[in-house]
């Protein structure tokens, strides 16, 4: 018994020497502190995505997107090696507390590209804003989440579009574009299809429109001719549905066999602006509309080939573009704010790098033209495009489809 | 055939075939690829070798195992190297195959990097050869390991699965060491987030060392233990406590956090633990009072515009834990004259429509629909706010206490023996005069409590709550703890925990992986042991009689007549 | 018993008999409002409860790997589900392949009957599999303890798949022969859901003759009725056992490239866990261990989920009632459990369990 109390004893001792010992070259002066990088680390970027379960599609389309910014880099921020660690933040709250503690409690972490799913960062943010961390979300559209009374806290950050702009520009578009006067919405039960059904709603309404029907389904539901019938009650001109893969293509798909869904137009959003969509779907998606973020052009279709070259086929959900852009900003606002020793050991200041992002303007990239707001909105709805699907996506293999119309 | 040193070809090709089958999936999957960055050894070895490795060095192993003395040590080695040779069969096929025809087009995970390391960056033809080398050299080893002498064997493997842990928990060692012993001690050890060769060298000593002390002294020891005084044991007790109270401080906070993960698990075990392991009502809806408790907690504490009152913590605590037992009650009702898996359906069926219920926009406007309950308040005593996951966990502790008070109370309580009594034959227990559908009720009731208890204060600990969280694999996930624990067994229900619950998040290392580790896991832990980790005493009697006898296992369950 | 409970207890039948009478008088009222509204033609009701029967024959077909496990060996098969997603995640790039070579196009009946094969191939192996790696050398232990390896081998044939193909979505190719409609008795009727219906009947059909008629059957009648007994009369356990998981195997495969003609869309390794639970529900509306019970406890339940949401909360006023479909679908679940506790066809249970 007395052995082993000594023995703690000493082992306490020899920690509170070893701890003493650790001294440092640079001096951090930033009010929230600095992440150290000795001259043989490498800089340390987490990301807390939903790799597993269901919504693993998520998880694993954005760190295609941040992988995919690593290697354009060359592996390499200003002389160090970039190390990618990563934690499972699931598509849940309890997930992302819990992968948050962990990235939290790993000192060398500089910033965090995550979480796919608001529930998460809702869940994640106080711990991460309190550790003095950044985080580019890559695919959170909660409003509240970026407004300062909601649960906005320091050092967050999206590129992915507040539901606020993108519902608004479906609505716009579909009633001054589209002509359409009646609408339905039906959304999945995840907080990013209930909050832009929201906005579409409320939006459409403010123009003049009806809104005909607001209805639900279930995630892994298949059957959607029930729901299907009774919007077909009303037969409204548009029908809007901002789900995923695979209820976003029963619906698509099956909105043909109901009679009274004729003349009705599918309007979607960047949950099924994914490659895989039209084929699976067939003729049954020619003529929908998605909105989603503005990703035509030759650094697109150069990104989709890097794609191919290293993970195979294509991206499997559609904001691997938001993850993509989301980590350059941070390796830019890095560069921009990491003081560098003599001995090529590196200081990141905490507080410079959130001011850096948040003054991030005019930034040139996959998803269009990206400023950064106070509260963390970096996509401002500007970037946004309406997409139409044709025959050449269904059948043609073509990827992205045309852009008709940007607010 | 051990005599003349014969070699059975059928067992050998057998056994080389399935380790090749073994590394061939880990390769088809991905983890090879994935992991062959993630060094466990600094140089030496990588995440990716070993699984890769380990199946071949296992089939050489098992090829010579039940060989007994007499065969000749050369022999037993050209059995490793035959086995070796059959375990490199499958990947070369692989190789050859990528080569032909483009797999990825189905398999996504074959791509040209993995082919790339399983040839050793070499072309496809010397990648075969060294493919078949290497293959032999690994079979080899799993026999030299079997022809150490028992005790060195012993030592040594003991010595490498630690060392091996190390290395691939480096990085949550790395979180734990770098507060206590600074950063200089980290770079010191660790390089690139795994073991320097020498640190592995000082750890697989220092485990081998500390091995052979434990095997000299374990004897001594443990008479100690078990002549301990009573003061002595009161002694032991109080450090015991006092461990748990300063826990959260030497594991930092994320491990705190798991640890609190891993309390609110037990604590929903303690209460399933009722009417599971004691009253024998499979109840595969347990989130349903989980979820109760917790909306309970969040609709009547937050400050946010769905919030109902603003109340305390404190106050809203019983008020959660008496609507799930109001739940467990009414639930009770329809399902008394269920038995055995119409019951676990039923009671699954009230899972999922209380998660439905809450995600529902009928039921939106009061509790949140899809968008949740928001700003819900952390706990407070005075001015002491249980802030973060080290501050919750003293709540969460004193709910555990609590609950393993009152649960040990009632296993040797007269209704703990009524319900023990139900769960083996309810007719005849019915028969004896006990009234079952009283102790029912009062089992699904009671067993709710814990549950509504757990709610609460995850409710309150994640600040925030979305209907998601209340998903069928809550239910799925206390109920297998239990079981893997040991039915009916308190310790079994903390073991349990830490068994399902921290385990995942020590997997966390092997990222999109975790979950299949977790399930061949789960899988392996019921085989290895089937009575639970911890059983409670009654059912370790049980078990034995069953094995002597051959009788119908405890639970009716039907006998297997054949040998396997 | 039952008697003596009733006299004794009188306030729980009378809290069960309101329940049920609130239930019901629920649905009435529902389903009156919903029909005297008018908003659906009666084709519209027409069309919406074949296409549940469609989809329940799904259902059923998944359900009977549940029902012939659990009659034999009394254990729930919790993985079952993956075994469907096996096959159907498999024959869906043989589907691919098929449709790029034209075969799918040129003989339909031939090339689906191959899908079929090889999803039940697929699903057969990996049912066997799981039988001998995580039931069979548990066959002594109490029951609850196959379950957790089952959930278990759920996820760990879950990530299997999803580290083979990949976590992206999958989709069947249109099948032309099954595009289409039928007209029936004034109703346009999509020929695939016909299909569908039909070869699900001639699957469950193919089944019942094989357990009641032929030797094997006998065999496994003979092993779920008392395994002492049968192993005395020279049956091969194992081999029986082993044979109950091919068949439900190659049922749920089977199940999978169907499904795959019917909703197309959704391919993945998710794709096994909610029709999973549905089935089981289905195996246990019907009465457990009872084959024709799975059927109609399939039927049941696909016609339910259909029409369940639109004739009765509706009528109650409930806004986005198709989201509340599981919901009421384990309402009726109950109810019919309160009034038949073994399931609509299935034996009063008077062995111990659980």
């Amino acid at each position: 018994m007395k052995r082993t109390v000594y023995f703690t004893l000493l082992l306490l001792v020899l920690a509170l020497v070893l701890a003493a010992c650790g001294g440092q070259a640079l001096e951090c002066e930033d009010e929230i502190g600095c992440v150290e990088v000795a001259p043989d680390e490498p800089i340390t970027v987490a990301y807390m995505l939903t790799i597993s379960g269901p919504t693993a599609f998520l998880g694993e389309d954005s760190r295609g997107g941040i992988e995919i910014a690593i290697d354009d880099r060359g592996g390499e921020l200003l002389g160090h090696s970039i190390e990618l660690v990563g934690e499972d933040s699931l598509c849940s709250a309890e997930g992302g507390q819990t992968a948050a503690q962990k990235v939290a409690a790993n000192t060398k972490v500089v910033g965090i590209i995550g979480t796919n799913c608001s529930s998460a960062a809702t869940a994640a943010l106080p711990i991460i804003s309190e550790a003095g961390l950044v985080m580019i979300s890559p695919s959170n559209t909660a409003p509240a989440l970026t407004d300062p009374n909601g649960t906005w806290q320091p050092g967050y950050f999206r590129t992915a579009h507040n539901d606020l702009f993108q519902g608004r520009v479906a609505a716009d578009f579909a009633y001054n574009e589209l002509g359409a006067r009646t609408a339905a919405t039906i959304h999945d039960g995840s907080p990013y299809a209930d909050g832009l059904q929201a906005v579409f709603a409320e939006r459409f309404q403010e123009l003049g429109g009806t809104i005909t029907f607001q209805g639900a389904v279930n995630v892994g539901d298949t059957d959607m001719r029930p729901i299907l019938t009774n919007i077909a009650a009303d037969s409204p001109d548009v029908l809007y549905f901002p789900i995923f893969e695979p209820e976003g293509n029963f619906i698509a798909a099956q909105s043909k066999e109901i009679p009274g869904l004729e003349n009705t137009t599918l309007m979607g959003a960047d949950g099924l602006l994914v490659d895989s969509f039209p084929e699976a779907t067939g003729p049954a998606a020619e003529g929908m509309y998605l909105s989603g973020p503005y990703i035509t052009g030759s650094a697109y279709d150069e990104f989709l080939s890097k794609w191919e070259a290293k993970f195979g086929g294509s991206p499997p959900s559609g904001f691997h573009a938001h993850a993509y852009d989301a980590t350059n900003i941070l390796f830019d606002a890095i560069e921009k704010v990491a003081v560098q020793g003599d001995d090529g050991s590196l200081l990141i200041p905490r507080k410079a790098l959130r001011d850096a992002i948040a003054s991030t303007a005019n930034f040139n990239g996959l998803t269009g033209t990206l400023t950064c707001s106070e509260t963390g909105d970096c996509a401002t709805g500007e970037a946004l495009g309406i997409y139409q699907i044709t025959d050449a996506e269904i059948s043609g293999g073509n990827w992205p489809p045309e852009v008709v119309w940007t607010p | 055939m051990a005599k003349t040193g014969r070699i059975d070809w059928r067992q050998l090709i057998r056994y080389g075939l399935l380790a090749g089958v073994a590394a061939l999936y880990v390769s088809v999957i991905g983890m090879v690829e994935v992991f062959s960055q993630r060094s466990l050894i600094t140089g030496v070895l990588t995440l990716g070798q070993l699984l890769l490795f380990s199946a071949p060095v296992l089939a050489g192993y098992l090829a010579v195992y039940k060989d007994d003395e007499s065969q000749t040590a050369a022999f037993s080695l050209l059995k490793g190297v035959i086995t070796g040779l059959f375990s490199s069969l499958p990947l070369i096929a692989l190789v050859l195959l990528a080569n032909a025809v483009n797999l990825r087009a189905m398999f996504v995970n074959v791509s040209p990097a993995l082919i790339d390391i399983l040839v050793f960056g070499q072309g496809t033809a010397v990648g075969v050869l060294l493919l078949l080398l290497s293959g032999a050299i690994w079979g080899t080893l799993g026999v030299i390991i079997h022809l150490l002498p028992d005790k060195t064997r012993h030592v040594v493997l003991v010595g490498l699965s630690w060392t091996l842990g190390a290395g691939m928990l480096s990085e949550l060692l790395i979180q734990v060491f770098r507060p206590l012993f600074g950063s200089g001690f980290i770079r010191f050890v660790f390089q690139g987030g795994a073991l320097k060769l020498w640190a592995s060298i000082v750890v697989f000593i220092l485990v081998t060392l500390l091995d052979w002390y434990w095997s000299k002294r374990r004897e001594e020891v443990k008479t100690k233990m078990a002549n301990l005084n009573p003061t002595q044991r009161r002694a032991g007790m109080g450090v015991g406590l006092l461990i748990l109270l300063i826990l959260p401080w030497i594991l930092g906070t994320y491990l705190s956090e798991v640890l609190d993960n891993v309390g609110l698990f037990i604590l929903m075990g303690l209460g399933l633990n009722i009417a599971v392991g004691l009253a024998g009502l499979l109840d595969l809806g347990y989130v349903a009072t989980f979820a109760i408790g917790a909306y309970v907690m969040g609709l009547f504490t937050s400050t946010s515009s769905l919030g109902v009152g603003e109340l305390n913590f404190w106050i809203v605590l019983p008020i959660s834990i008496l609507a799930a037992m109001t739940a467990g009650f009414l639930l009770a009702l329809p399902v008394l004259h269920m038995r055995g898996d119409y019951l676990a359906i039923t009671t699954l069926g009230f899972g999922e429509i209380i998660r439905i219920l809450a995600l529902s926009d009928w039921l939106s406007p009061i509790i949140g629909g899809a968008q949740g309950i928001l700003a819900i308040p952390k706990p407070q005593i005075g001015s002491f706010v249980f802030r973060g996951p080290q501050e919750i966990y003293y709540l969460i502790l004193a709910g555990c206490i609590l609950a393993i008070f009152v649960s040990s109370r009632l296993n040797n309580s007269r209704t703990g023996r009524q319900w023990m009594a139900m769960r083996e034959d309810e007719d005849v227990a019915a028969a004896m005069g006990i009234d079952t559908t009283k102790s029912k009720v009062l089992a699904f009731t009671l067993s709710a409590a814990s549950g509504g208890l757990a709610g609460a204060i995850f409710a309150s600990k994640l600040g925030t709550i979305f209907p998601h969280s209340f998903n069928l694999l809550i239910s799925i996930n206390v109920l297998s703890l239990i079981i893997v624990g040991g039915m009916g067994s308190l310790p079994g229900v903390v073991v349990g925990a830490f068994a399902l619950v921290a385990l995942p998040e020590l997997l966390r290392e092997f990222a999109e992986y975790r979950l299949l580790l977790y399930g061949a896991l789960l899988i392996v832990m019921m085989l290895a042991r089937p009575e639970g980790l911890w059983p409670s005493a009654v059912r370790r009697r049980e078990l034995k009689g069953t094995e002597e006898e051959e009788i119908e296992g405890g639970e009716g369950a039907p006998v297997a007549v054949t040998a396997d | 018993m039952r008697e003596k409970f009733f006299e004794r207890f009188s306030w729980v039948s009378l809290v069960l008999n309101s329940f049920r009478i609130i239930v019901i008088i629920l649905i009435v009222v529902g389903a009156f409002n919903t029909l005297q509204g008018g908003k659906y033609t009666t084709s519209q009701w027409v069309s919406l409860s074949v296409s549940g029967l469609a989809q329940g024959s799904i259902y059923a077909l998944i359900a009977l790997g549940y029902t012939l496990v659990y009659g034999i060996l009394l254990m729930i098969n919790f993985a079952h589900g993956e075994v469907f997603m096996a096959g159907a995640f498999t024959a869906v790039f043989v589907a691919e392949a098929f449709k790029e070579s034209g075969f799918l196009d040129s003989s339909p009946l031939l090339a689906v009957t191959i899908l079929i094969l090889v999803a039940a191939v697929v699903s057969t192996v990996v049912a066997v599999i799981l039988e001998r790696v995580a039931y069979r050398p548990l066959r002594g232990a109490p029951r609850l303890v196959p379950l957790i390896t089952a959930i278990g081998a759920s996820f760990f044939l879950q990530y299997t798949f999803r580290g083979l193909y990949g976590s992206g979505f999958k989709s069947y190719p249109e099948v032309a022969a099954v595009q289409g409609t039928w007209h029936i008795a004034g109703n346009d009727i999509p020929i695939v859901q016909i299909v569908v219906f039909v070869a699900a009947i001639l699957l469950m059909v193919a089944l019942y003759w094989l357990v009641e008629r032929t030797k094997v059957g006998k065999a496994m009648r003979a092993v779920s009725e008392n395994k002492e007994v049968a192993a005395l009369m020279g049956i091969d356990i194992d081999q029986i056992i082993v044979m109950t998981f091919a068949i439900g195997g190659a049922l749920a495969g089977a199940a999978g490239v169907i499904n795959g003609l019917y909703r197309p869309q959704g391919v993945s390794f998710t794709m096994g866990f909610f029709p999973g639970i549905k089935a089981f529900t289905a195996a246990v509306l019907g009465g457990i261990g009872n084959i024709p019970g799975a059927m109609l406890g399939g039927l049941f339940l696909g016609v339910f989920e259909s029409i369940g949401p639109n004739l009765i909360l509706e009528g109650l006023g409930i806004p986005a009632a198709n989201q509340l479909k599981d919901a009421i679908a384990f309402t009726m679940l109950v109810l019919v459990l309160i009034f038949r506790p073994q399931g609509i066809l299935g034996e009063r249970l008077t062995e111990k369990k659980a």
